[in-house]
């Protein structure tokens, strides 16, 4: 049944420093709301049970692409569309850029930000796979100051994570990449639009004297977070691509994920495809370097 | 209990001032306060593209957007298409061939249509299929709205 209206609030504040003394003076009370598509699903679907909300929308602070020689940084409002429209993130991070192009439709993607797909914490979220291959850090900010943390480990369980109640999300940090760096993407859904991934992988690699180094992997809706698969990795680094390799890496990916049957999928399947896309990266990184 | 607040946006070139939830869907403000009602509402969870609006340039579904971040904007709904009896380009190619059928996702549809062509006056059919992505139709197939788009680009 929908929400009753009059019951939530959703307050603006005026500056950054605003809507962190107001979550921060009652941690707990107040949460932030960013493009509202995951809260406003909730709300129509009167599954919402939190009342009171800052709206972060407007707020500049955490918007914007800035560009350094070691690091792109992105603030947390930073919306799919504009994702997709930044040359550098074209370039450089083009996992995160198909990742933002593959979720939802334009609609969504105008009105969707990447820190909201962190903090939403789904396990089916797509950029989170992509952020976890490009070794994000992620920056927390409170009235008692700020924190930059690998966005690795952030994901704590199902739903819960290494943020305070008086944190906001502030701002995302993705080291350049390399010129010879591999990228490899792969959502799969039921159809190719505005469909929830039954699985999504993210790696890249880069392959130096026939071995395989730098190699990171993460998937989405295969345990409950979103999975950088380090054992997975270990299997491969500085490797030779050959049966043996790709083999040993099937079943320590196999090992390392716990999918579930849910309404979109069964764990069977998304074991099979989660190899099956380990094996197409494989080949797609061998393939452009022999 | 939360209190009605004053706001202020522009509808179709039009200010606009209402007391409202700050929580209330845009697309319930369109359709009931402002009555409004060429905006659809179909699924309510941002799936099919029905209730879709133009919000300070850029296409979004009305359904998930409350109305206290639509302060200031300026917001172009299927009435404000047309300029005065002038059908847009595309209203018109969707009504000579085929384009709409039962009529609820037609203003989604063209809104997001109108968007692309202004985006990118000569899109693929790659394009076209990519920029109406987010607007579910149950009557035509897509085959003819398809064809209503790329019409709409040679006029």
């Amino acid at each position: 049944m929908r929400a009753y209206v009059p019951s939530y609030q959703l307050t603006t504040p005026a500056s950054l420093a605003e809507a962190l003394a107001l979550i921060g003076n009652e941690p707990g009370t107040w949460k932030p709301f960013a493009g509202g598509t995951d809260l406003m699903v909730l709300l129509e679907a009167g599954k919402l049970p939190h009342r009171y909300y800052v709206n972060i929308w407007p707020l500049s602070e955490l918007r914007g692409i800035e560009i350094a020689d070691d690091y792109v940084t992105l603030g947390a409002l930073t919306t799919y569309t504009e994702v997709q429209d930044n040359d550098v993130l074209r370039r450089e991070f083009p996992m995160l850029c198909q990742a933002a192009s593959e979720t939802g439709g334009l609609a969504i993607q105008n009105r969707g930000t990447l820190g909201g797909n962190i903090v939403n914490a789904s396990p089916a979220a797509d950029s989170p796979p992509a952020l976890l291959a490009y070794d994000a850090e992620i920056e927390l900010v409170s009235t008692a100051g700020a924190r930059w943390i690998p966005y690795n480990g952030f994901h704590r369980g199902y739903k819960l994570m290494d943020l305070r109640p008086d944190e906001l999300l502030a701002r995302i940090r993705l080291p350049r990449t390399r010129a010879d760096s591999q990228h490899y993407y792969r959502k799969v859904g039921t159809r190719k639009a505005q469909a929830i991934s039954k699985v999504c992988f993210a790696a890249v690699a880069r392959v130096d004297g026939g071995r395989i180094q730098d190699v990171r992997i993460a998937l989405g809706s295969v345990a409950p977070i979103v999975l950088r698969c380090k054992a997975t990795e270990a299997a491969l680094l500085d490797k030779h691509f050959n049966e043996t390799t790709v083999r040993l890496a099937r079943e320590t990916l196999r090992r390392e994920i716990t999918p579930i049957d849910d309404v979109r999928s069964t764990a069977d399947y998304r074991l099979q495809v989660a190899a099956n896309l380990l094996v197409d990266f494989l080949v797609n990184i061998n393939l452009q370097n022999f | 209990m939360v209190s009605k607040t004053a706001i202020e946006f522009k509808v179709n070139g039009e200010p606009r001032k209402l007391d409202v939830f700050p929580m209330s869907r845009l697309l319930d403000v369109l359709r009931e306060d402002l009555r409004l009602t060429g905006t659809k509402e179909g699924c309510g969870e941002g799936e099919c593209g029905a209730c879709t609006v133009i919000l300070n340039g850029k296409i979004v579904n009305s359904c998930l957007v409350p109305v206290a971040q639509v302060a200031g904007a300026e917001i172009t709904t299927i009435e404000g298409v047309a300029d005065g009896d002038q059908l847009h380009a595309v209203q018109q190619s969707f009504i000579e061939h085929g384009g709409a059928q039962c009529g609820i996702c037609t203003p989604g549809m063209i809104l997001a249509a109108v968007d692309l062509l202004e985006r990118n006056p000569q899109p693929t059919e790659a394009d076209i299929r990519n920029g109406l992505a987010g607007n579910l139709c149950r009557c035509t197939g897509y085959m003819k709205i398809f064809e209503s788009v790329v019409r709409a680009c040679q006029k």
